[in-house]
């Protein structure tokens, strides 16, 4: 199983990528996705992703990699957009396949949680108006990643 | 050694990036965090608050005591916020 992972400006196809990673087998029995959209809160006009080249694909690869030893995995695919992305639009997708749903849901929650915390993506965040504002790191995402550490 | 910034350390800064040679007293991340702040204004504001600040070395996620060396690629940027 090679892990599907993108860095990009462009958005992407939950249709295509579920395509992609289906076509062809009959083993999958569960797929599960979770897509991340930018929310227009405060009068958000865009949130612009910055990201860092090399390190952000090595850090997810690892990810992906403990997510593959933890589960089994039948497939996964981790697409994060980067540049500017507007209120409404999809920011990052997870998606794994797996032969049962708990495999995948688990290896997809996991995913997200880790990815929120351990790849090196900053949010600015531009507001009507033109003031801008660097988003901070939440205590909460913290403690999600945490509680996928073994114990 | 190969200095790069993200994010709001970047904007302070004012440059992405910056080829130096610290001196060699210089032997970990918080002692070059220390000899970075005397560059300038902006490095000084960029590194004012220790605690928001985190870095990587040659590309993995790195402590205060993590060693650096010459040749090394070496970042610093607040805590990550994607997903």
């Amino acid at each position: 199983m090679t892990p599907r992972i993108a860095i990009q400006e462009a958005p992407f196809d939950l249709a295509a990528e579920t395509a992609r990673l289906t076509a062809g087998r009959q083993d999958v029995g569960g797929l599960a996705s979770f897509v991340g959209l930018c929310r227009a809160d405060d009068g958000l006009a865009a949130m612009v992703l910055e990201h860092y080249p090399g390190m952000t694909e090595r850090a997810i690869a690892r990810i992906a990699a403990e997510a593959a030893d933890r589960w089994p995995l039948l497939g996964l695919t981790v697409i994060h957009r980067v540049g500017r992305v507007e209120p409404g639009a999809p920011i990052v997708l997870v998606l794994t396949a797996s032969a049962h749903r708990t495999a995948a849901l688990e290896s997809c929650a996991f995913l997200i949680d880790w990815l929120k915390t351990g790849a090196p993506f900053w949010k600015r965040e531009e507001f009507e108006g033109g003031a801008e504002r660097w988003v901070e790191a939440k205590a909460a995402d913290d403690a999600a990643a945490a509680r996928w550490k073994p114990a | 050694m190969r200095i790069l910034y993200f994010a709001w350390v970047k904007q302070r800064i004012g440059v992405g990036e910056e080829e130096l040679s610290p001196p060699p007293e210089v032997r970990d991340v918080a002692g070059l965090i220390d000899w970075l702040a005397g560059r300038s204004p902006g490095h000084a504001e960029a590194f004012a608050n220790r605690k928001t600040i985190r870095a990587a070395v040659n590309q993995d996620f790195a402590g205060p005591d993590h060693p650096v060396a010459a040749g090394d690629e070496v970042a610093f940027f607040p805590p990550v916020t994607g997903g």
